[in-house]
């Protein structure tokens, strides 16, 4: 039923093979392909780290590919940048926008290619304005060229960027999660454009986790999975459930079920934890040997969620009770004394010092267990340092080495063995294995498994569902900054939590595009 | 100097080299000299040239706390001029022992530098906007405090921290070494210098391993202003007046000299060892330029490719591999 994208029709706008990326430590995409048809909606679905972002990145030349061929309107490319693509006719709204916020609409429209005259560049500034309101009038947005871009909302300013791509006459347009920050009713209006601008013969490639939107525009569907292309089908035909399985359905090498643990007595108790525009009336306990899985798409406020408890970006409003006594979190410092550990999603901003040695980073957050007053000891640092590195198995790397000589999955061990050097009881892992290689993440597991049994209380957050499922004892699933499920790990599915998470699914919850979080 | 490459090995190859290369272009530059002129390396020289490289070392020892964190420090020679005004105040004859000028002096600096502090931590005010109003302001302050005229009349026993000798060895130089050697340890041996490494190595990061951040800038910017009065205290004593103009672009000089030594702009690499390095060969370039009869209008054109050069070098040597900026759009 899948269609290999055939050899070039004269209806494929883009025609994708072959293509491959590697980054340090993790294969993004491998073989990937993609065809898509003039004047179609096409969605690309996947888990988040199933290569979407790295294959429209290359698409646009934001990124090279190690290996394939890329053919753009029957021709052979291979876009150096983003505006050299956008000139061909292939453009791309991103998820984040990036405009010009002290430029006026009809500036940022022609950024690039304004109306200019031959000498010395005069800009002709009437001429812009009448095409960006001729542009404007055509998407329905009755809006000043003249305005500056930072009045408008994020709705507004999207459909300015799809003004800019059609400025360009593009052929293509690449939409990143457009109804992300929008509400429902403006995405109402940006569907409409799209179902306009299909019926005008302009290809539209969308990526969404809002499974109600693909099911309301796309004509066609392909799926991604670990870098990998897995297939595509037109939608006509596919249904929810088939999709969701599709998605998730990997033949995985599973981690091994969790070891037999009766959790122990509450370490961490919250209730009623809320964050202005991240999460609200958050209730949860999580208890010494059990790790308590988080689920949810990005954005669910699964991430400020784990940044409060650590005291990163404190809470606004709730309790948060530590083996039972009321605790307040107002910085890290706070946090660390009560004896709570934090790894962040992103280890490069949060984890690493690059500067420094692997040893180094190691007892960074424990320096007082190697120092005699305020000197540091040298050859207790040394010491500690080996043992810690030892006892997250980080191997062929020297306490000596520059820390981003190391491989991903070394390196989130380095900063894995940061935080348990400061001994926790309760520790807050977010997204540990993201971007790091198989082998690396069935150790991480492991050793995650080992800490719960051993008597930390874990909470697990993650995107990937299977990782969840095996290590969790619970899983709490978290959408647009509440909890809308609780889950028994043991008996749970994939499809029931990514019901639970994504909107429009069987769960309750709004429809549509939702709160900006 | 040896010290800062023993214990860890985890500078790069390259890294080891070019500090290397520091020490090897410093000897063969001195030995240059001393073919075209022996008298170069006698001993006398030696010693006038190390007292006038003091003022600017003590200045890069202290920017070189402020360069680690990450920021920078524009105020050094206002803060220099403001010191020796204060302390020329105090130090008329038949007023206070000398220890109380040079007390005043410092503290003036360490005001200042908490002031800058302050205003970068509390206030978010970027370091090289900070600075530069406390440039403006202190240079200001000095005119006001000295009605615009050098503070002169100063006891004997002031101006003798610039003449005077300990063990044989000049006081300034004297200052200059254990200023260095202190920071060094502060910085190699302390939890607190480890913690200025990481702060500028990454703030993120040291906030989250439970590192006070603005405590860490606060001590930086401090020990700075700290160390810029203490080199307004010595500047005052060598030409025995507070004078109110003096210092005016020696923060670029003491900059130079530490990122020359290997000291990054960006923050948590360098240490003292190399700013030294970096202090003397400024000096010795600078003195041998003199040496040779080459105008003081050529000297700068001379420091000024020595400085673009030396960071260009450095520069060459991050650029592969390690220190590589992130694709765009991140990780997959």
């Amino acid at each position: 039923m899948s269609m290999t994208p055939a050899a070039h029709e004269a209806g494929w706008i883009l025609e994708v093979r072959g293509l491959s990326k590697a980054f340090p430590g993790v294969q993004a995409l491998r073989d990937a392909q993609l065809a898509v048809r003039r004047g179609e909606i096409h969605a690309v679905l996947g888990e988040n780290g199933a290569g979407k972002s790295t294959l429209m990145n290359i698409l646009i030349g934001l990124q090279t590919a190690d290996a394939g061929q890329i053919r753009f309107g029957g021709r052979p490319v291979r876009f150096r940048h983003p505006h050299e693509a956008l000139r061909s006719g292939l453009a791309m709204i991103h998820q984040e926008l990036m405009p010009f916020p002290e430029l006026t609409v009809a500036e940022n429209i022609h950024i690039g290619h304004e109306p200019a005259s031959r000498w010395l560049g005069w800009v002709d500034r009437k001429a812009m304005n009448r095409t960006a309101a001729r542009l404007l009038e055509r998407l329905g947005l009755p809006l000043a060229p003249t305005r500056p871009m930072r009045e408008l909302s994020v709705a507004e300013m999207q459909t300015v960027e799809i003004a800019r791509a059609l400025a360009h006459e593009a052929a293509l347009i690449i939409m990143d999660e457009p109804t992300s920050a929008i509400s429902a009713r403006e995405a109402e209006a940006l569907f409409g454009i799209m179902e306009d601008l299909r019926a005008r013969g302009v290809a539209m490639l969308y990526i969404s986790h809002k499974l109600d939107e693909v099911f309301r525009l796309a004509d066609t569907v392909t799926v991604l999975r670990d870098g990998r292309w897995v297939g595509t089908r037109p939608r006509r035909g596919l249904d929810r459930a088939t999709l969701v399985a599709w998605m998730v359905g990997r033949v995985l090498a599973a981690p091994d079920t969790p070891a037999a643990r009766s959790p122990g007595p509450v370490a961490l108790a919250v209730r009623g934890l809320s964050r202005r525009g991240c999460f609200r009336g958050v209730s949860f306990e999580l208890r010494r040997c059990e790790v308590l899985g988080l689920a949810g798409l990005m954005g669910a406020g699964r991430t400020p969620l784990g940044r409060a408890l650590f005291g990163l970006a404190p809470a606004d409003a709730g309790e948060i009770r530590v083996h039972g006594r009321p605790a307040r979190i107002g910085c890290p410092r706070d946090a660390l004394a009560l004896g709570i550990g934090w790894v962040g999603e992103d280890r490069r901003r949060d984890g690493l010092v690059p500067t420094m040695s692997v040893g180094h980073n190691v007892t960074l957050a424990s320096l007082r267990r190697c120092c005699t007053g305020p000197w540091i000891c040298r050859r207790r640092e040394r010491a500690l340092a080996a043992e810690s590195l030892r006892g997250v198995g980080v191997r062929g790397a020297r306490a000596g080495q520059r820390v981003t000589g190391l491989s991903g999955g070394n390196q989130q061990k380095v900063v894995l063995a940061k935080t348990l050097l400061n001994g926790p009881d309760i520790l807050i892992l977010d997204e540990p294995t993201r971007g790091i290689d198989v082998g690396a993440k069935a150790e991480l597991h492991a050793l995650i498994s080992g800490l719960a049994g051993a008597g930390k209380a874990v909470l697990l957050i993650s995107s990937e569902l299977p990782e969840l499922l095996a290590l969790s004892d619970r899983i709490l699933v978290m959408r647009e900054g509440v909890f809308t499920a609780e889950v028994d790990a043991r008996s749970a599915t994939q499809e029931e939590i990514l019901r639970w998470a994504m909107a429009g699914g069987a769960g309750p919850g709004l429809v549509g595009g939702g709160a900006r979080l | 100097m040896g010290a800062m490459m023993s214990g860890t090995l985890w500078f790069s190859r390259l890294g080891w080299l070019s500090r290397y290369g520091l020490v090897l272009a410093l000897a063969g530059i001195t030995l240059g000299l001393a073919a075209v002129n022996p008298n170069f390396l006698a001993p006398q020289n030696l010693w006038t040239l190390l007292r006038q490289v003091s003022i600017n070392g003590i200045l890069a020892v202290g920017v070189t706390y402020v360069l680690l964190t990450g920021g920078v420090d524009l105020s050094l020679g206002s803060m220099v001029a403001l010191a020796g005004v204060v302390a020329a105040h105090g130090a008329h004859p038949g007023g206070y022992p000398w220890g109380v000028p040079v007390l005043m002096g410092v503290m003036t600096g360490v005001l200042g530098g908490g002031f800058n502090g302050l205003a970068i931590t509390r206030g978010r005010v970027p370091p090289f906007i900070a600075t530069l109003g406390m440039m403006t302001a202190a240079r200001g302050l000095a005119l006001v405090l000295s009605g615009g005229r050098p503070v002169s009349n100063l006891s004997r026993e002031f101006t003798r921290l610039s003449s005077a000798e300990v063990l044989g060895i000049p006081v300034p130089v004297v200052v200059l070494g254990v200023t260095a050697w202190g920071s060094h340890v502060v910085l190699r041996h302390l939890r607190l210098g480890r913690h200025v490494y990481a702060v500028g190595g990454n703030e993120n990061a040291a906030r989250a391993s439970g590192i006070s951040v603005e405590g860490v800038k606060l001590f930086a910017y401090a020990v700075c202003g700290g160390l810029a009065g203490l080199a307004g205290v010595v500047q005052a004593a060598r030409i025995t007046t507070g004078q109110p103009n003096t210092g005016i672009m020696y923060e670029l000089d003491a900059i130079a000299a530490a990122v020359i030594g290997g000291t990054s702009l960006s923050g948590g690499v360098g240490g003292i060892g190399g700013t030294l390095l970096g202090v003397l060969l400024l000096g010795v370039i600078s003195s041998g330029l003199d040496w040779l009869g080459v105008s003081s209008y050529y000297q700068q054109i001379v420091k000024g490719a020595i400085i673009l050069g030396a960071v260009w070098l450095d520069r060459r040597g991050e650029g592969r591999g390690e220190n590589l900026i992130e694709p765009p759009g991140g990780k997959p």
